[in-house]
């Protein structure tokens, strides 16, 4: 019998969790002497007051979306991929080497090709550590996290040494050529009749995000493969037992969260920056990890958080902005949600699961 | 049946018992595992309790000895009431406890596992020695000789239990209560056991053991409770009441406890193995050398004490060999041979050449424990074409198959949603054996079908093992369980040390015979000409290619 009903689960405690994060973050601003009222109502404003801060928040959210799908397919198969991040970075380089090589004249076209480039670089600095792990047991969070650092010293190099145009002082590839820019949501809405979110970011990647989670969750939740990935993720002796290849799922999973979080870099690299520079990614890979936590390895909770962090992203660039709160005790504010919705998931769930079942005695 | 004398064991009546439970009941969450419990152990007796899987033996257990909190009721422990609030304060109260899962620290001696926690002082060595004197009279009166300074990891199982059964006594526990104690152990090791209770017994130690084998209770107990569905049924005196009716206790009506089934009606073979070998990845030989045949419409048993090698056998025939061992041989089913390693060497190739696998541990190879019961219909046949189109899954059509397997073989409760981990372990195993046994294999691979697994179970699973030999179909059965082997099997087969040691018909074996070979004695070389031929004899008039 399960502890305690669905929307309780899924709903309540990442709630619960939040409100706590928020009333720490709340007594830390009120530490420093500011008022967390008035940093509350910044952030708010600044990131859903306004199509403007709307426009950023979706952006960030879409770049986490991405990585936060890519941690929870290979959470689903029992492998925590921190690389996130290094996969971003290469998913980066793949879609500047697509744009800059290939003559492509509409963004229609480039889209998919990018998106192609993006997904096989991710994947394939994802596939060495996949391959450690299935064939020699390296464990997959040491060598995902080395590869972190081998992917940003080798586009240091990359940028530095090979696509940085002559003349340039600026460790940045060349821009993309104007035909592949992708649409901007504001472009989108003009076209359709109604100005909303000039000047943002997001762009139709967003889009791209949000098919990427159905078909996530089709492959999880519906198709033989994900069947299989996620009866090894919770039993490998048993996965032997009904002939799956853990092998092959390792590999097939690390493959497609690695190609997951590479398609990250259609919207920072494509969409927002038009080339490639230095340290596109912004920790947005480990945001991811988080993002699966709070999401609770599903598409649609990775979809939810992936907002929540987007809305600390942008309502924290705000509060920097527009008050005397520092910059660091944003990261501080977006670290607590992390910790209590993450890591102290079951100081809250514990709980909760005894009034329930204390509930439901009662009503018995 | 006259029930309830409640006044078992020797000591008059006016003594207090060691151990009185008035009206416990505990629940969890809707679930009532004890119900207004009445029990009385007198002092200086074995009583045992009896009941199936989740019949609250284990809760009961666990309230007397401070894990749970009783939410009604009053323990008294030798006629003083006790609030036992944790384990700490059962100890003290003289009650001390042997676990199915033994409580040690594997890479500690006896010694060290037997003074953690009552440490006399800072310094070990005082403690030490003390621990070390008290061992020797105990080894002697007791028959409880362990090594005191060997490690855990060194020691058998059986050897195990008695460090446990020593850091009970060491911590002057008067009344012992020992869960599932003979699970682990070879019946020689099991005789030894009993020796022991009996001496503890004679020295006025209470002892209380929890079993589901009727054969143990019969054996050792003075006097035996038996529960059901979290209620105390019956307490009776042991010499007044019989196997059947304890049986029939327990699940509250008639069981069959010998398998109805007529005599076996051998076809053509379908499993051929010649000289299996298989070393594992440390370089022990586990395998050596095996042969064996299985004839359709056939019951091959093989009996053993488990860890001599049938684990490997049904793994490698199941298509997954351990990790880095090294398999050599031949094995043939219908006559195709299996590959032994590499890519072809997989479960789900070994699906396709008509293979069934009910595997020894359900919970961690035949179920996800977390998936639905639906999902869990699908395991392994994952792949069917009848399980839906392409990469998709058709989840109403699994769903559809699922409630037809569960109502069929009385999967209770009969929701094909309910996580795997909710059933009860006879309901599981059910779940594994209609998956298994409805996709109709030419062979089926049955590790250990009732363990743990309730008698209306194990009847049910036994009368479908018996159904689908009777439909013409091979079964190669490994059982730790002799009574099982002897009342299914057509053939018995004794391994031991990765070799078969000899073959039975079970209408000519005794458990005696089965025991020496069990042991790895061959009574052949001491009464040569006795018993089957062995199976290459038997072999040689099989036709070898077809």
């Amino acid at each position: 019998m399960d502890k305690m009903p669905k929307w309780a689960d899924v709903i309540l405690t990442p709630l619960i969790s939040l409100v706590l994060a928020m009333a720490i973050s709340a007594l830390v601003i009120l530490a420093i002497g500011e008022s967390p009222m008035v940093a509350l109502t910044t952030m708010i404003d600044g990131a859903l007051g306004s199509s403007y801060g709307w426009g950023f928040t979706l952006y960030y959210a879409t770049n986490f979306i991405f990585t936060g799908l890519a941690v929870m397919v290979a959470y689903h198969a029992s492998l925590f991929n921190i690389g996130g991040e290094g996969q971003a970075a290469m998913g980066g380089l793949g879609v500047a080497l697509v744009l800059l090589s290939l003559p492509l004249p509409h963004w229609a076209l480039a889209l998919p090709a990018a998106m192609i480039g993006a997904a096989l670089f991710g994947a394939a600095w994802a596939l060495i550590p996949a391959w450690l792990q299935a064939r020699r047991g390296s464990h997959i969070v040491i060598t995902t996290i080395m590869f972190n650092f081998i992917a940003a010293a080798a586009l240091n190099y990359i940028l530095v040494n090979l696509l940085r145009p002559t003349g340039s002082m600026d460790p940045a590839s060349a821009r993309f050529p104007d035909a592949t820019h992708l649409p901007k949501l504001s472009d989108m809405a003009l076209a359709l009749g109604f100005e909303w979110g000039k000047n943002t970011p997001v762009n139709i990647s967003f889009f791209v995000a949000v098919a990427a989670c159905v078909l996530v969750w089709l492959l999880i939740w519906r198709t033989r493969l994900g069947f299989e990935i996620r009866a090894f993720g919770k039993s490998e002796p048993a996965a032997l037992y009904a002939g799956i290849n853990p092998v092959r799922i390792t590999m097939i999973a690390m493959l497609v969260s690695g190609g997951l979080a590479g398609m990250m870099a259609i919207n920072n690299v494509m969409g927002e920056a038009e080339r490639l520079v230095l340290n596109a990614v912004e920790g947005a890979g480990f945001i991811g990890i988080a993002v699966a936590l709070m999401g609770r390895n599903h598409p649609l909770g990775v979809f939810l958080a992936a907002l929540l962090f987007g809305f600390l992203y942008q309502g924290g660039g705000e509060l920097a902005l527009w008050t005397t709160i520092p910059r660091e005790l944003i990261i501080v504010i977006q670290a607590l949600v992390i910790l209590f919705t993450g890591a102290l998931d079951n100081m809250v769930r514990m709980p909760l699961e005894r009034m329930f079942l204390a509930m439901r005695k009662r009503g018995a | 049946m006259a029930v309830v004398a409640q006044n078992g064991g020797r000591p008059s009546p006016a003594a207090p018992a060691a151990i009185e439970l008035r009206g416990i009941s505990k629940a969890f969450g809707s679930v009532q595992a004890n119900r207004d419990i009445h029990l009385r152990v007198e002092r200086g007796t074995i009583h045992g309790i009896i009941g199936e899987n989740g019949a609250g033996k284990s809760t009961l257990m666990s309230i007397l000895y401070g894990f749970y909190k009783p939410d009604s009721g009053e323990i008294l422990v030798n006629g003083q009431p006790l609030t036992i609030t944790d384990s700490q304060t059962a100890i003290r109260a003289g009650i001390g406890m042997v676990f199915q899962h033994f409580k040690l620290v594997q890479n500690f001696t006896v010694l060290e596992n037997i003074i953690l926690g009552v440490e006399d002082g800072r310094l070990l060595r005082p403690s030490l020695s003390k621990a070390r004197g008290v061992l020797r009279r105990l080894a002697q009166e007791y028959e409880l000789n362990v090594d005191p300074d060997e490690t855990i990891e060194e020691l058998s199982v059986g050897h195990q239990q008695r460090v446990e059964i020593l850091k009970a006594l060491y911590r002057q526990a008067d009344i012992l209560i020992l869960d599932e104690p003979t699970g682990v152990l070879t019946p020689a090791e099991a005789d030894h056991l009993f020796r022991i209770l009996e001496g503890l017994r004679a020295e006025g130690k209470t002892i209380i053991l929890i079993t589901h084998k009727l054969r143990e209770i019969m054996e050792i107990t003075d006097t035996v409770s038996v529960m059901r569905r979290g209620e105390m049924v019956a307490s009776v005196k042991t010499a007044e009441t019989s196997p059947e009716q304890l049986a029939e206790l327990m699940v509250g009506r008639k069981v069959l406890l010998n398998v109805q089934k007529a005599p076996a009606q051998p076809g053509k073979p379908i499993l051929e193995i010649r000289n299996l070998r298989m070393v594992d990845d440390s370089g022990v030989e586990r395998l050596r050398g095996i042969d064996l045949d299985i004839r359709a419409g056939e019951i091959l048993g093989i009996a053993g004490v488990s860890g001599n090698g049938q684990t490997q056998l049904l793994e490698i025939l199941g298509g997954y060999p351990e990790k880095g061992s090294t398999v050599s041989g031949e094995v043939r089913v219908n006559g195709t041979p299996l590959a032994l390693s590499g890519a072809g060497c997989n479960a789900a190739e070994r699906r396709r050449n008509g293979l069934g696998h009910i595997p020894e541990d359900r919970q961690a190879e035949g179920l996800i424990m977390d998936f639905a019961a639906w999902e869990n219909v699908a395991f392994g046949y994952h792949d069917a074409p009848e399980y839906g189109r392409g990469p998709l899954m058709d989840r109403d059509a699994i769903r559809r198959d699922a409630e037809g397997k569960i109502r069929r073989f009385d999967v209770r409760p009969p929701t094909c949603d309910l996580a795997a981990r909710n059933f009860s372990g006879g309901n599981q195993q059910k779940i594994v054996v209609a998956r298994e046994i409805e996709r109709n294999p030419d062979l089926l691979l049955i590790g250990q079908p009732t363990r743990g697994v309730d008698i209306g179970a194990i009847e049910f699973i036994h009368k479908r093992i018996v159904e689908l030999r009777d439909a013409g179909k091979a079964i190669l059965l490994v059982s730790v369980e002799l009574d099982e082997i002897m009342s299914l099997s057509d053939r018995i087969a004794v391994m031991f040390d990765g070799r078969i040691m000899g073959e039975r018909l079970p209408q000519n074996a005794t458990v005696g015979d089965l025991g020496l070979l069990m042991a790895g004695v061959d009574p052949a070389t001491a009464a040569p000409g006795d018993g089957i031929p062995p199976s290459q004899k038997h072999l040689e008039d099989l036709p070898r290619d077809h």
